[in-house]
């Protein structure tokens, strides 16, 4: 699916950087994917650039996840085509930190 | 009137903790970033109310903040939300957090590897910034000292960062291997009277020197004896905890390594052993009485396994003899039951002229002693436990 609005769901530290106090929303233009998710989260947020992605390598940070309508996207190719309900925005994108410690 | 700056860095956040010059009465704000490791917070001494952070996460990275008002309010030098990341000519804007090895055969070195802990090579992979040092005249210069052990400077107030390549590349880097810690740069000391001198120091690789700005290096561990590496006296290798320097006398250096302390009278050319009675030398930090170049401060550990004080008590030992003749400072710190550790950046001295020295415990105690050691109390007892202490005075 196309672009669109999407909902984007983050843990409270990136929250805190970003400068926000609950979920946010950025505008995708074509395929709705990990990757142009991500590239519109950095470009509306550029002090996330790093915490999610490497700089250089633009790998997933190891600790975390990435889940759509209640499935694990971790693994998927960062260009995978998203489910049409991240891309419409009725279903939120969850950027997950993986559960560590005690 | 002086006031009082004390810059803590811990596990879960920052605090600042400050007093007048009577350093009786504290004001304590904080935590700032709480929930994140704060490595290194450091004033700039040509701007004390510009201060530097080190911010860092497992799960987020590498994050560098700013303050210009002394701690009250807090910014990442970077590209500021909402406005594009590319100026209109096309060059990237700030990305502060962005720390990457320079390369490129013009000005850099090809990455290779160092050891891992097995010996085995490993590639340099950016971790996090131990340590920042902000230069002697200008706000908006700082350097970091990052692990993967590597120097990074920058000139824009910390908004881009670019690495001094000479260092990493000099030659002995792919002996270097990591401490229990990890492999990091953790001492940046700027010579206050020669400004193209720089000292750093590696765990564990050991002390290095530059005496022109920064491109070129050489190791400055002759002296150092190491039993636990395979040849005991190897150019690199030592796991170096920490180096003070006197500034009216810089020349003049002393070191906590892992076990021993030393004493350089030649820039770090030579070193020799000064541990004289102290109950264990291993230890973290070191540091050195603004006023009298041969007063020293260590806080003895009891060894690399049992990181905490001997028997207990927990004691900082002064030398006024420049090392070897120590004396155990214990008034008013805990002398039983006390199993804290002393981390190597979290010991400072103040400039006022009854010295102040300050430490932080992994137990989340800071403590202040006003009169050069001689007695100490807690500023505060329940912190995270602390990783940095730093201090300003300011009027």
């Amino acid at each position: 699916m196309k672009g669109g609005i999407i909902h984007l769901v983050m843990p409270a530290h990136l929250r805190t950087l970003a400068g926000v106090s609950g979920d946010v929303t950025v505008k995708v233009e074509g395929e709705v994917t990990r990757r142009s998710i991500l590239d519109a989260l950095e470009t509306q947020y550029p002090m996330l650039r790093g915490t999610i992605r490497e700089h250089v390598s633009g790998e997933r940070r190891p600790f975390l996840r990435f889940f759509a309508c209640s499935e694990d996207v971790t693994h998927q190719s960062p260009d995978e085509p998203l489910p049409p309900e991240i891309a419409s925005g009725t279903e939120p994108f969850f950027i997950i930190g993986a559960i560590a410690g005690g | 009137m002086s006031n009082v700056r004390v810059l803590v860095g811990t596990r879960k956040g920052a605090f600042i903790l400050t007093s007048d010059g009577k350093r009786e009465k504290w004001d304590v704000s904080g935590p700032h970033f709480a929930g994140w490791e704060l490595y290194h917070l450091k004033g700039s001494p040509a701007d004390p109310n510009r201060l530097y952070a080190s911010q860092t996460s497992g799960w987020f990275g590498q994050i560098i903040q700013r303050s210009d008002d002394g701690g009250k309010t807090w910014f990442q030098p970077g590209t500021p939300a909402g406005e594009p990341t590319i100026s209109p000519e096309g060059m990237p804007k700030g990305e502060s957090n962005k720390f990457v090895y320079d390369t490129s055969p013009e000005t850099g070195k090809p990455l290779t590897t160092h050891q891992w802990y097995d010996g085995k090579p490993h590639p340099w992979e950016f971790k996090r910034v131990w340590h920042l040092e902000p230069s002697l005249d200008d706000p908006d210069t700082v350097y970091a000292g990052v692990e993967d052990a590597a120097l990074f400077r920058s000139t824009n107030g910390g908004q881009t960062w670019v690495e001094l390549p000479g260092l990493r590349g000099h030659g002995t880097g792919a002996q270097w291997q990591p401490g229990a810690g990890g492999m990091c740069l953790h001492t940046i000391i700027l010579d206050p009277k020669n400004r193209e001198r720089i000292f750093v120091a590696i765990s564990a690789a050991g002390a290095f020197r530059t005496d022109d700005g920064g491109t070129t290096w050489k190791p400055i561990n002759r002296g150092l004896h190491s039993q636990y590496i395979p040849d005991p006296t190897a150019e690199v290798g030592h796991c170096v905890h920490h180096v003070a320097q006197h500034p009216a006398n810089p020349n003049l250096l002393y070191m906590q390594k892992h076990w021993d302390v030393m004493r350089s009278e030649d820039a770090g050319d030579t070193w020799h052993e000064v541990s004289g009675n102290l109950p264990t030398d291993f230890g973290f930090v070191i540091d050195v009485h603004p006023h009298e170049p041969e007063t020293i401060y260590v806080v003895p550990i009891k060894s690399d396994g049992e990181h905490f004080p001997p028997e207990g008590k927990l004691r900082v030992y002064r030398s006024r003899t420049g090392g070897n003749e120590w004396e155990a400072l214990t008034k008013g710190l805990p002398q039983e039951n006390c199993y804290v550790n002393v981390l190597r950046d979290a010991m400072a001295v103040d400039s006022l002229d009854q010295c102040g020295v300050y430490f932080g415990t992994t137990g989340g105690q800071v403590y202040a002693s006003p009169d050069a050691g001689d007695s100490w109390a807690p500023i505060v007892r329940d912190l995270p436990a602390v990783l940095s202490v730093e201090v300003q005075v300011f009027s």
